[in-house]
């Protein structure tokens, strides 16, 4: 299989990432040559092996549902790019 | 003063113990050393004034009932410090400024460590070589333009170069491992849950562990003690009972069962890593172990179950940094195009790389080809090592496929890359602890490491293997200070 540009543009997409034509190849390319290597997996047969979703073999723990932070608004808000006062400041979404 | 950065870890805690050496004097000489070491690059953030600061109070009214009194150290740029700037090497972070504390540094702070500043890593922790760094490569003390390794490079190089006298770094393929082997020191990669993953910037949540990095394998064990604890905040953190790594370090391994894999033995792998192997083999048995021929078939299929798992996780992970609430943002038409421009700017090629490989494989129509796919080879590789463990209490193995590499050797094939990793990752995807020790030089005197990989919560008996393998290496690493004018 091989990846194209238009594929590397539907992913740019849903990732959040905007590539240009000249970075869409460079993408494709480095993409085709790591599935390439991606590929050798199908020459195993697995339908019958439970996926592994995670080696921690431990059930969640229930805990009571407390408020432990302190009061840090003011912190939190100083590492946005930009604020409001008490606000996270977004460009305009609603016309 | 430079005699006090060539002691070990715990010669420095033995020293403060019995004031031969105040928390100053040792943090001093730390710093002077830091300070002319700028060439390496290894540090992304000094906190220089304020460890000295630090250093002068715990002096004034020394706690020497802790494990790590006065000791300085410097951090691998991952772990969140409060108040302290913390980029995991990325542009998108620059100016982050956590609000609260990882537990992992938690844990030195309490037991009397005191920061000296953030090490420089691959950015997200993604890469094997430094080079992905937003802040620049970093130099290996063994020789001018050479890489660390990766993602832990800063700290690989900082514990090389004797800028800091142990560290913490993160291992998700092989990030400890590889450049501890690269700069002929010690690391340690734990169970899969042994070190809280609270506060440590997330790269593949089912594979990151944090671990030690050190000059030996005794201060490794101590710092293991100090960082491996049960946490509530880490809800894959495991409840077991953890050993006092340091105090029941044992170098006597008469009787145990070494296993050496077979398929470890990979094409293309120079003859200096196999003769390498035949030494460690060689070493295991003069202390007394019996070394037993095992087979783990899918070794070869591990890389590739690992360029979807980790990658996928990632692209998950990563999708928190939109330039909203911290950390870098570009200017955008629209909130769309914020996000857009933010994540394609903020973000390094690496990066973008590894976001667009996970989005691919969980996007509609891939996922079960993919992602489930690789989580059902991930279980195959999860039972090789589970039907080792019937006849054999450890794996030894090389810890990378060749030895350091120069600068920008590798940068254009991510494959070539990827393939540094073929040792390690099989360890990460099991969840299984491993840990890299210095057992050589290759003909251009570059450091080799081995591998010992053992049971699940299962430190204990690695690190005496690793402690009784040392006392026989006798390792000596060999590093001129070329970067000190």
């Amino acid at each position: 299989m091989s990846i194209d540009l238009k594929t590397i543009k539907h992913i740019s997409k849903l990732s959040r990432i905007s590539v240009d034509e000249k970075k869409a190849e460079k993408l494709a390319g480095d993409l085709n040559s790591i599935f390439e290597f991606i590929e050798k997996l199908n020459e195993l047969k697995t339908d019958n092996v439970e996926p592994l979703t995670s080696v921690a073999e431990t059930t969640l723990k229930l805990r009571p549902d407390k408020v432990k932070s302190n009061n840090i608004r003011e912190q939190i808000v100083k590492n946005s790019p930009q604020d409001n006062e008490d606000y996270f400041v977004v460009p305009k979404v609603i016309e | 003063m430079s005699d006090i950065t060539k002691q070990s870890l715990t010669k420095l805690v033995e020293n403060i113990k019995n004031k031969k050496l105040s928390s100053a004097d040792v943090t001093k000489a730390f710093i002077e050393r830091s300070e002319k070491s700028k060439e390496l690059n290894s540090y992304i953030t000094e906190d220089f004034a304020l460890a000295l600061d630090k250093a002068k109070k715990f002096d004034q009214k020394p706690n020497l009932d802790l494990k790590l009194p006065g000791i300085p150290m410097a951090v691998k740029d991952l772990f969140c410090t409060k108040d302290i700037k913390t980029t995991a090497g990325s542009k998108i972070l620059n100016n982050f400024v956590p609000t609260y504390e990882s537990t992992v540094t938690e844990n030195i702070w309490k037991e009397g460590a005191i920061l000296l500043g953030k090490l420089n890593c691959d950015e997200f922790a993604m890469g094997s070589s430094n080079e992905t760094s937003f802040f620049g490569n970093v130099q290996n003390p063994i020789d001018k333009d050479l890489v660390p390794g990766g993602s832990s490079g800063g700290s690989a190089s900082a514990v090389a170069g004797q800028l800091t006298p142990i560290t913490i770094g993160t291992d998700t393929g092989g990030s400890i491992r590889q450049p501890a082997s690269f700069t002929g020191t010690v690391g340690l990669k734990p169970t899969y849950g042994s070190c809280s993953r609270y506060g440590i910037v997330a790269f593949a949540s089912s594979l990151d562990q944090a671990g030690p990095m050190a000059q030996n394998v005794k201060d490794c064990a101590l710092l293991q003690e100090v960082i491996s604890t049960y946490d509530p905040k880490d809800s894959t953190s495991i409840d077991f009972k953890r050993n006092q790594y340091s105090k029941e370090l044992n170098n006597n391994i008469k009787g145990k069962k070494i296993g050496i894999p077979k398929e470890y033995r990979v094409d293309g792998m120079p003859k200096e890593i196999e003769d390498l192997w035949q030494k460690g083999i060689q070493y295991v048995k003069d202390c007394g172990a019996e070394t037993i021929d095992i087979s783990l078939p899918h070794t070869s299929y591990a890389l590739p179950t690992y360029y979807i798992v980790a990658p996928a996780e990632a692209s998950s992970n990563l999708a928190r940094y939109d330039g909203v609430k911290y950390g870098f943002r570009a200017n955008g038409e629209n909130l769309i195009d914020m996000y857009e421009k933010t994540r394609s700017e903020g973000f390094g090629a690496e990066v973008q790389r590894r976001i667009m490989i996970g989005t691919y494989v969980l996007s509609s129509g891939y996922y079960d080809a993919y992602y489930l796919k690789a989580q059902r080879v991930r279980k195959l590789i999860k039972n090789d090592f589970d039907e080792a463990y019937k006849k054999v209490d450890a794996i030894l193995t090389p810890s990378t496929p060749s030895s350091a590499f120069k600068i920008g050797e590798k940068t254009n094939d991510p494959v070539s890359m990827y393939l540094n990793d073929i040792f390690t990752v099989p360890v990460n995807l099991a969840g299984l602890p491993g840990i890299s020790i210095p057992a050589g030089h290759d003909s251009k005197g570059y450091p080799l490491g081995l591998q010992i990989i053992g049971k699940a919560f299962d430190e204990q008996n690695i690190l005496n293997i690793a402690y009784a393998m040392e006392e026989k290496i006798d390792f000596k690493n060999k590093i001129t200070d070329w970067w000190i004018k």
